[in-house]
């Protein structure tokens, strides 16, 4: 029983945990994105694009906010609410222009019936192609960074912040979800919550849901199947774009270099591997981001024995480092042909609207 | 019968379809360029002049004259380089297009084309030929060029290899191949990254670079030049840009003039219909996106056997820009297999006065990124454009039929029977 409970709260444990949220969320508020503009009808294949553009923009607006100095005396002061009031805006910062970003598909896909694919596909090239055409123009270099500091030393959440000392024990669950953590991590969880409860359980939700159904029948019913979908885009691109910031502060150390490592896209297959559902898609974030992180770290994840040793297991497997890093995609690959019998995509993604047809 | 006449023919109108979204491309970076000159105050007007000049001909731009203006003419290296850098370019295009053809979205060509180059490297640098030149490997009798062959025709049955699997999720199980595609993908990332880690091909000759794979040209493997270099001296274009036109005609003719080519465009058309009329669906799918991924597979290949570049093969954290360019390459040419070669000089002239842009003013190449993919963003309206056109010309004729576009999943939840 000891042993277990050492397992259980060892610190290779509580690396596991947090490391794996830092993977998961991104792709979880991402995902959640596509299944707001699936949902209403339209595929969102830009999500890739949304999220690199989202970077760029949350890591330019740190960086404008401190060469205007607006947050110097908060940071001076060590006062972590006010820094994390800094993060909050950035989001929203973020939010708001992949919101504007995603338009550019909403009006292609709805007002002008293009093809929804290509529509996303050019999305997910201009991105790149902007950011760093900014980025070069900006910093002179490939990569955007923070005026001053790093991500960790203005926006992670250390022993420090709470005047804790370094070497001073902590319990299990202060170690686990407050040391070395970014608090973005739980915003996000909570906007994901509140999306989806807003999704499934308002009359807004079920209109949205509608349009990617059936949107005749919606239209049939007074609901106007355009606004509908203009806003199930713009709430697609809102999330991704934040996600986007989220993932280049927790991962990249708040850099921005037109590039997020294909996040959009494996946010996209986390989507459909949770069937369009908000429950199953946390669990499948979650899947990934834990084989994510084991490839990142699996040689310093141990477990304990009834003697107390720290046993390295996934080492002494002396396995290559490459086959932890392929484990997550090959995994999907292998539960998606055992489940994708039950997948149900929305009825309608993909058709534009028509009035007039049937 | 009589003939349509030529502007109101289908074709045409796809290729003036193309020509808008080309020209309007071309404005949106134009534009792009003159606002960022005028908002720093360090560019200014006469930079904006030369970032647009650079832009629309940057191919024939010969650099900078003792005054410091800029100096056009024909400049045979740039064309050279354009050639290529245009085979790689054309062949993933020609293997999105099949695809698309067949209703696939085939976004897996960048794990097809490291399929390709993976297989290829290790043929080309593991048989030793006559000009074998790696530390401790002795010459053997073997000539290079039985070896190109044997290279090239790997490069291609490993990009068929890879791109049959999502062809067989797809069909036999029901697998988005999108998804498939993606997860392939990165699948092959890390696959060739781990191939090379353990191999003893990385390059520790020329020891000021590290990280890559030695040169094809270390082995005396090298692809033709078949007279190119003769007529633009000071390139590095070879006969890879040949093979990949001739790879495009045949392509033309395997699905315009045969049975097999019917039956694919069938199954992408209505993939239930083709069916009910005795085509095997199943099969069709999974040997378009073979054919897709041994064209992106000779994409690779033939990138590398040049023998002039050189392959990173820590790649497991990105994936070939090449392969994922060939989607817009296939979408300006409207999927059209020769159209695609044009489109795809086009792309990399692109790529060149990109590189004249960085080199000669203040600008850099990500411009013409943006205007491949504004034109792009308009060619997912050329059905807008093209029935514009046509209504204009008469009213009596019917609008010109979409092309059909796979779409991401909305044919999962037919179930045959």
């Amino acid at each position: 029983m000891n042993v277990l409970l050492d397992n259980l709260t060892s610190g290779s444990m509580v690396f596991l945990i947090r490391q794996t949220l830092i993977y998961a969320v991104p792709l979880m508020i991402v995902a959640l994105a596509g299944v707001y503009a699936e949902r209403s009808g339209i595929i969102n294949l830009a999500l890739e694009g949304i999220m690199i553009f989202g970077a760029f923009i949350g890591v330019l607006f740190v960086r404008l906010v401190q060469q205007w100095g607006w947050f110097d005396a908060v940071y001076k002061a060590k006062d972590w609410i006010g820094l994390q009031g800094f993060v909050l805006l950035t989001m929203l910062v973020a939010a708001a222009l992949g919101a504007a970003f995603s338009m550019l598909l909403a009006f292609a896909a709805i007002n002008l019936k293009a093809d929804q694919t290509v529509g996303g596909t050019a999305l997910n090239l201009m991105a790149p192609a902007l950011v760093l055409f900014f980025v070069r123009l900006i910093a002179n270099q490939n990569t955007l960074q923070m005026a001053t500091g790093d991500s960790a030393s203005w926006f992670m959440l250390k022993k420090s912040t709470f005047g804790i000392g370094r070497t001073q024990e902590v319990g299990f669950l202060f170690d686990t979800f407050v040391n070395k953590v970014y608090p973005a991590t739980y915003v996000c969880i909570l906007v994901f919550i509140v999306m989806s409860v807003i999704l499934y359980k308002t009359r807004f939700g079920l209109r949205l849901r509608s349009c990617g159904e059936n949107p005749q029948a919606s239209d049939s019913l007074g609901i106007n199947v355009f606004k509908m979908r203009y806003a199930g885009v713009a709430i697609s691109g809102a999330l991704a774009g934040m996600g986007g910031f989220v993932y280049a502060m927790t991962t990249t150390n708040c850099t921005a270099n037109g590039d997020v490592a294909g996040f959009g896209f494996l946010a996209l297959a986390v989507m459909i591997f949770g069937n369009w559902k908000p429950l199953s898609i946390a669990g499948a974030a979650l899947l990934f981001g834990l084989f994510k992180c084991i490839a990142a770290s699996y040689g310093s994840l141990y477990l304990i024995n009834g003697a107390g040793e720290k046993i390295y297991f996934l080492k002494e497997l002396q396995i290559n480092t490459n086959f932890y890093r392929l484990l997550p995609y090959l995994i999907t690959l292998v539960v998606l042909a055992f489940t994708s019998k039950n997948s149900r995509a929305p009825k309608a993604e993909g058709i534009p609207y028509d009035k007039g047809s049937r | 019968m009589s003939k349509t006449p030529f502007f109101r023919q289908p074709g045409t109108r796809s290729v003036m379809a193309s020509v808008i979204s080309i020209l309007c491309g071309l404005g949106a970076g134009s534009l792009m360029i003159f606002i960022v000159g005028l908002c720093t105050p360090a560019l200014g007007l006469k930079s904006v002049w030369d970032g647009i000049r650079l832009v629309i001909a940057g191919l024939f731009s010969t650099g900078r004259d003792a005054v410091g203006a800029l100096t056009f003419g024909f400049n045979p290296t740039n064309i050279g380089n354009m050639l290529f850098r245009a085979t790689p370019l054309v062949l993933t295009g020609l293997s999105v297009a099949v695809a698309f053809k067949t209703g696939l979205f085939n976004i897996g060509a960048p794990g097809q084309y490291l399929a390709g180059t993976c297989a290829t490297l290790f043929i080309a640098l593991s048989i030793p030929t006559t000009e074998m030149a790696i530390p401790g490997i002795e010459p053997t009798s073997i000539p290079p060029v039985v070896v190109w062959i044997l290279a090239f025709a790997g490069g291609m049955l490993a990009g068929a290899l890879w791109g049959a699997i999502p062809g067989l999720l797809k069909s036999l199980l029901n697998i988005n191949e999108v998804l498939a595609c993606i997860m392939t993908n990165w699948i092959a990332a890390n696959l060739v990254t781990w191939a090379f880690d353990i191999s003893n091909l990385k390059n520790l000759v020329e020891g000021t670079k590290t990280g890559y794979i030695y040169k094809t040209t270390i082995n005396g493997v090298a692809t033709s030049k078949m007279g190119l270099d003769k007529l633009f001296p000071g390139s590095q274009v070879n006969g890879g840009i040949i093979i990949a036109a001739v790879l495009a005609v045949i392509v033309y003719i395997m699905l315009t003039r045969t049975t097999f080519g019917y039956q694919l465009k069938a199954c992408g058309s209505n993939r239930f219909a083709a069916r009910y009329a005795g085509i095997k669906d199943k099969r069709n799918i999974v040997l378009s996106m073979s054919i897709a991924g041994a064209l992106a597979g000779a994409a690779g290949s033939l990138y590398y056997l040049s023998g002039n570049t050189e392959f990173f093969w820590s790649t497991y954290q990105q994936l070939p820009a090449a392969g994922f360019n060939g989607i817009p390459v296939a979408l300006l040419a409207a999927n059209h297999p020769i159209g695609v070669i044009f489109t795809g000089a086009f792309m990399s002239m692109l790529d060149i006065c990109g590189l004249q842009l960085t080199n000669l003013t203040a600008y850099n190449e990500y411009i013409t990124d943006v205007i491949i993919a504004v034109i792009v963003y308009l060619s997912a309206f050329s059905l807008l454009i093209k029935s514009l056109l046509s209504s204009r010309k008469k009213k009596d004729e019917p609008a010109v039929k979409a092309e059909p576009q796979p779409t991401l999943a909305n044919d999962q939840e037919v179930k045959p029977e």
